[in-house]
């Protein structure tokens, strides 16, 4: 609780201040915040990644694109009534879908008694791997890692083909 | 940036440690928290450090663009490939069981090893893209606009 009250402290904070590296600082305590959330919530392997990709690497990303433009915001030119209307209303509809969610780690429901249960079950036999997050992203739902890589192999080349500066190698 | 002597320490001393702890997150992720991704995200990191410590240039000397740029497609083909692989020993694509042939007589697998070497290939094939994409990003934006490239 005290870790998504500064969350949403953090959020306001983003919202509010019109310089971008503040912007950036925040960003990256965030993604720490979210890690921290992930620990709680025994996710050790999402954790892990949250804290490196989340405010390791996209904070500098970020700030090395900060250097190429201005260090403030520019003042508002549209009224935010609208943006603000239009994020409102899908939060509520967000908010009115968990109503309809199984409540937080019942064991009775089909996400802990699918697959999740089989893999737990039959993990150590089938792999011999005692992590069962590894188990199953590698070998058990491998098509789905492999599709994974493609994308960031997509993004890497795509990047490749719009920043590399052709000619000058 | 470049004179502050104790950056530059700290760094020195870091970037090995680093790397060193991205290898054991991904050669220990069978049995810790961690993996592939991680590891290529924790490696990368310890470059980009190195670039913004001491220079794109010294960065650029140490892991050249080309091997970089290398990486991207070498993690997705080493990935797809264990999958070719196991389509050569028999099995279906990506089934691990079938990778190696440890009993005597023709036809049998070991599918415990088969699974320990699948898993293992197939991470490193993702710690390599994603360790190559993610410098590449790096790359391409720091020091765009600078001329002393």
């Amino acid at each position: 609780m005290v870790l998504l009250t500064l969350l949403a402290a953090i959020t306001v904070g983003i919202i509010r201040t019109r310089n971008l590296f503040a912007v950036v600082v925040l960003s990256g305590a965030y993604s720490f915040l979210m890690a921290s959330v992930m620990i709680v919530l025994d996710g050790i392997d999402v954790a892990m990644t949250e804290a490196s990709v989340g405010a390791g690497i996209s904070t500098v990303l970020v700030l090395s694109a900060l250097y190429l433009t201005k260090i403030h915001e520019a003042p508002p030119r549209y009224s935010s009534a609208l943006p603000f209307a239009a994020s409102a209303g899908m939060g509520a509809m967000l908010i009115y879908g968990t109503y309809d969610l199984p409540p937080f780690g019942v064991a009775d429901q089909p996400v802990n008694t699918h697959v999740g249960a089989q893999y737990i079950a039959n993990n150590m036999a089938e792999t011999d791997i005692p992590n069962v997050v590894t188990a199953v992203l590698a070998s058990y739902r491998g098509f789905d890692t492999l599709g994974e890589v493609t994308v960031i192999f997509t993004a890497g080349i795509g990047v490749m083909l719009l920043l590399k500066r052709w000619g000058q190698a | 940036m470049r004179l502050d002597v104790i950056l530059r320490v700290a760094a020195k001393l870091f970037i090995p440690f680093i790397i060193m702890f991205g290898l054991y997150v991904h050669l220990h992720g069978d049995f810790g928290p961690g993996g592939g991704f991680q590891a290529g995200v924790i490696i990368a990191a310890a470059i980009v450090l190195y670039a913004i410590i001491f220079g794109k240039a010294a960065a650029l000397r140490a892991v050249p663009k080309w091997a970089v740029e290398l990486m991207v497609p070498l993690g997705v083909l080493i990935y797809a490939g264990v999958g070719v692989w196991s389509m050569i020993m028999g099995g279906e694509y990506l089934n691990y069981n079938v990778l190696l042939h440890a009993g005597e007589p023709v036809g049998t697998y070991d599918a415990i090893h088969g699974q320990h070497w699948g898993v293992f290939l197939v991470e490193i094939g993702v710690l390599v893209t994603v360790t190559g994409t993610m410098l590449t990003i790096f790359y391409s934006f720091a020091g765009r606009g600078r001329p002393d490239e």
